[in-house]
């Protein structure tokens, strides 16, 4: 931690009082076992407050304008909609059994939900909760990413093994790639040159191109004194515009960050136990990662690659969104 | 023996980075407008739905209505359909993903009267081509099928016995055995005991062949990890009613008498394959000792109180086409057909040699609700896999391997039979 002085401090606090500072954020983690989402102010770090939700809360998404929060609530078979200013649930959006992870598309239009004991992608209207289709993939779906371009939308199915492709137009599957065991998240580049898949049990992270859907890197993970079968990639994100992807290793209690160059991992960093999913901060300068066992989240300094804090949360937190700037609670 | 406690020994794994091209099964059903997609002809627009070159596998299920002991309990259902839902529950899983890669399954059922000659049936089986069982078979018929000439070539997964026998001097090359053995069970419960600090054991049981087989696993068990057996009590009273007006009295009677003069002990091991006498002494000892082993806290491959690593949707899979929640031979056959499945998609192949290379192979990583992968011990050909420890409780108490049992290679292998310890020969 760095230590600031007086002045800093005095200056910070008058610029808080007068205007939010530009990386003002807020941070929602959802918290599986208590059926809530924790609401941290990313300034402080503080706890604005909790919002009761659904039954096991897991994937949690803001809309493309920051406005809306969803959250698949999987044992009440409904996603749940927040509004980010006032904090409550605006209307919820009948997903069909069991939603898990979802996307929205980037015109804020569409939602794309994984329905894990249906064995069906659910395609719906945003606002209006309208389905336009059901897709059936694999066994337990879990992972969504809609392609930065809008014309397709990968889904992995955790049981089957594949990250299926669905045509966004016409709602039908162009390819299915097999991958290592239970692939868990899908994650486009930003030039959807690249689809990266992280496999759990497998123990890998796929990098799948689009233009051959062949697979065209396989990462694995080595920690020394941390057993194999340990090593289990779960949630991924870029930061550092795309120079690396953070991958939490679940029962390893480890943060991966893997050069999307080199496809090379290039460190490991210890946080809490169970780290499932993460987010960037608004400024991209910190990253967060929930730790399911341990009831906290870790705050990573993307610049020095350290874990500098952790945040109590709610029990079994599963997973993280960030909006820039500060709701009406705050 | 390999077994190291509380020391961290591993031996280092090379980096998987580069792609192997043979795990790799592509395929890329093209459209005329994905603008990502390389241009195929005539690609059909139900891509999902074509089956281009179906890859086809017929898996028989080799069973036999043999008699089982009642359920202790009249509330219990009498479950006489174990097994073979899983395998029908698993069959529509793998077509369904079979029918994205191009391969299709098919389960011929062949359940027989416990008096019917199931070598004959099975030579017929054979002569029509198939290769491939999942075998819900007591180990003298087991051995019996696997011992035909024709059967040589067979890939015969048990899903039934857990005799240690069928994985040590009786063990065979085209049998592969998913159901934990007795050997992994005592392991998987000794390994918990001796963490708790409860390492004297009051042995109670009967003597059929697969209570001595268990018994001489919890001896075993006693050796590797430190525990006692302070006596092997052989419980003779003629098991009694199932339902009795006032049973509960004499139960309770009973149960105190058996107890009272055995040497002090920290829990007592019920070994009652018969299912007869077992549950009737937790709460009735004379000491308040915890009850472990074929009843009370049990070592067992799938638990009604089981739910982590996703292990729910297969609790809500089977009620939904049995009208019951799943029991372990439920989950042993899913398994079975699983792991036939998930190696012909992955090899490429559904010839028997390629998916029992592939079975046996370092790329074999199966996911099956147990978060980490299973795979065979090359030596005897069981599955490794983590064990559950529950069988009552509406939570498990836990999975085995316990935290600090290391193994260099694989934790799971500090349950059961380890390679230099093995008696089998291929």
């Amino acid at each position: 931690m760095k230590s600031f002085g007086l002045a800093t401090v005095c200056a910070a606090a008058l610029l808080l009082a007068a205007a939010p500072l530009a990386y003002a954020e807020t941070i929602f983690v959802s918290n599986e076992k208590d059926n809530t989402i924790t609401v941290i102010d990313g300034d402080t770090m503080e706890l604005v407050t909790t919002i009761e939700t659904s039954r096991r809360p897991r994937g949690i998404i803001l809309s493309p304008d920051y406005k809306e929060l969803f959250v698949a609530a999987g044992d009440g078979n409904i996603v749940d909609v927040i509004d980010t200013s006032t904090l409550e649930i605006i209307r919820q959006l009948d997903s069909g059994p069991d939603p898990e992870l979802m996307d929205v598309d980037p015109e804020g239009k569409i939602i794309y939900i994984a329905n894990e004991d249906d064995s069906m992608v659910t395609i719906m209207d945003l606002k209006s909760g309208e389905v336009f289709a059901e897709v059936p993939v694999g066994v337990e779906p879990e992972g969504m990413a809609v392609h930065p371009d809008n014309t397709l939308t990968a889904a992995t199915s955790e049981s089957t093994s594949m990250a299926h492709i669905i045509d966004n137009e016409t709602f039908e599957l162009v390819a299915n790639v097999l991958v290592d065991s239970r692939p868990r998240e899908a994650k486009w580049t930003k030039d959807g040159k690249e689809l990266w898949v992280s496999s759990e049990i497998g123990g890998t992270v796929s990098v799948i191109d689009p233009a051959t859907w062949e697979i065209t890197h396989k990462i694995s993970f080595e920690v020394p004194g941390v057993r194999p079968e340990q090593l289990q990639p779960v949630g991924m994100d870029f930061v550092k515009d795309e120079a690396l992807i953070m991958v939490p290793l679940g029962p390893s209690n480890r943060v991966a960050v893997i050069d999307t160059k080199t496809k090379e991992v290039v460190d490991y960093i210890l946080v809490g136990q169970r780290p499932w999913h993460g987010e960037p901060s608004a400024d991209g300068k910190r990253y967060y990662v929930a730790n399911g066992l341990t009831n906290d989240m870790t705050i990573i300094d993307l610049d020095t690659m350290k874990a500098t804090k952790s945040v109590p949360v709610g029990r079994l937190p599963w997973g993280v969104a960030v909006m820039p700037g500060k709701t009406a609670a705050q | 023996m390999v077994l190291l406690r509380l020391t961290s020994l591993r031996f280092p794994r090379a980096l998987e980075a580069r792609l192997s091209l043979a795990t790799l099964l592509i395929v890329a059903l093209t459209f005329a407008s994905s603008p990502n997609v390389a241009q195929e002809e005539e690609a059909p627009p139900a891509a999902a739905q074509a089956k281009p070159a179906a890859k086809s596998m017929t898996v028989v299920y080799l069973g036999k209505e043999y008699q089982e002991p009642l359920p202790l309990s009249f509330a219990e259902k009498v479950i006489t359909d174990k097994g073979i839902q899983g395998a029908r529950q698993k069959l529509k899983e793998a077509n369904q993903a079979g029918g994205f890669l191009g391969y299709s399954f098919e389960l011929e059922e062949t359940i027989l009267p416990e008096d019917a000659d199931v070598v004959a049936k099975a030579k017929a089986l054979l002569a029509a081509g198939n290769r491939y069982f999942i075998a819900d078979l007591e180990p003298d018929d087991l051995l019996a099928v696997a011992d035909l000439p024709e059967a040589k070539d067979a890939i015969i997964l048990n899903i039934r016995s857990s005799a240690t026998r069928l994985r040590q001097e009786e063990c065979r090359k085209n049998v592969f055995h998913i159901i934990p053995d007795y050997a992994m069970r005592a392991d998987a419960l000794a390994q918990y005991l001796i963490l708790k600090k409860w390492p004297n054991w009051y042995v109670m049981r009967r003597d059929t062949p697969e209570d001595q087989d268990y018994l001489a696993q919890v001896q075993r068990a006693a050796k590797r990890f430190g525990g006692k057996i302070v006596e092997d009590h052989l419980y003779d009273l003629p098991p009694g009613a199932r339902n009795l007006d006032s049973g509960h009295q004499q139960i309770q009677a009973q149960m105190a008498l058996e107890t009272e003069r055995s040497p002090d002990h920290d829990v007592v091991w019920a070994i009652n394959s018969d299912d007869d006498f077992g549950d009737y002494l937790m709460y009735r000892t004379t000491r308040p000792r915890p009850v472990v082993g074929t009843q009370g806290l049990q070592a067992t491959a799938w638990d009604k109180s089981y739910t982590e690593s996703g292990g729910m949707r297969f609790q809500r899979a089977i009620p939904r086409i049995a009208n019951r929640p799943p029991v372990e031979r439920d989950y042993t056959a899913w398994l079975a057909l699983r792991t036939l499945s998930e190696s012909a998609q992955k090899s490429g192949s559904v010839e028997p040699e390629t998916v029992k290379a592939y079975m046996l192979s370092d790329d074999f990583r199966l996911e099956a609700f147990k978060g980490q992968a299973l795979s065979f011990r090359t030596w005897d050909h069981q599955m490794r896999q983590p064990v559950i420890l529950g069988g009552g409780t509406r939570v498990p108490v836990g999975t085995s391997p316990q935290e600090g049992f290391l193994h260099p290679k694989h934790l799971t292998d500090t349950l059961g039979f380890d390679e230099p310890e093995t008696k089998c020969k291929f």
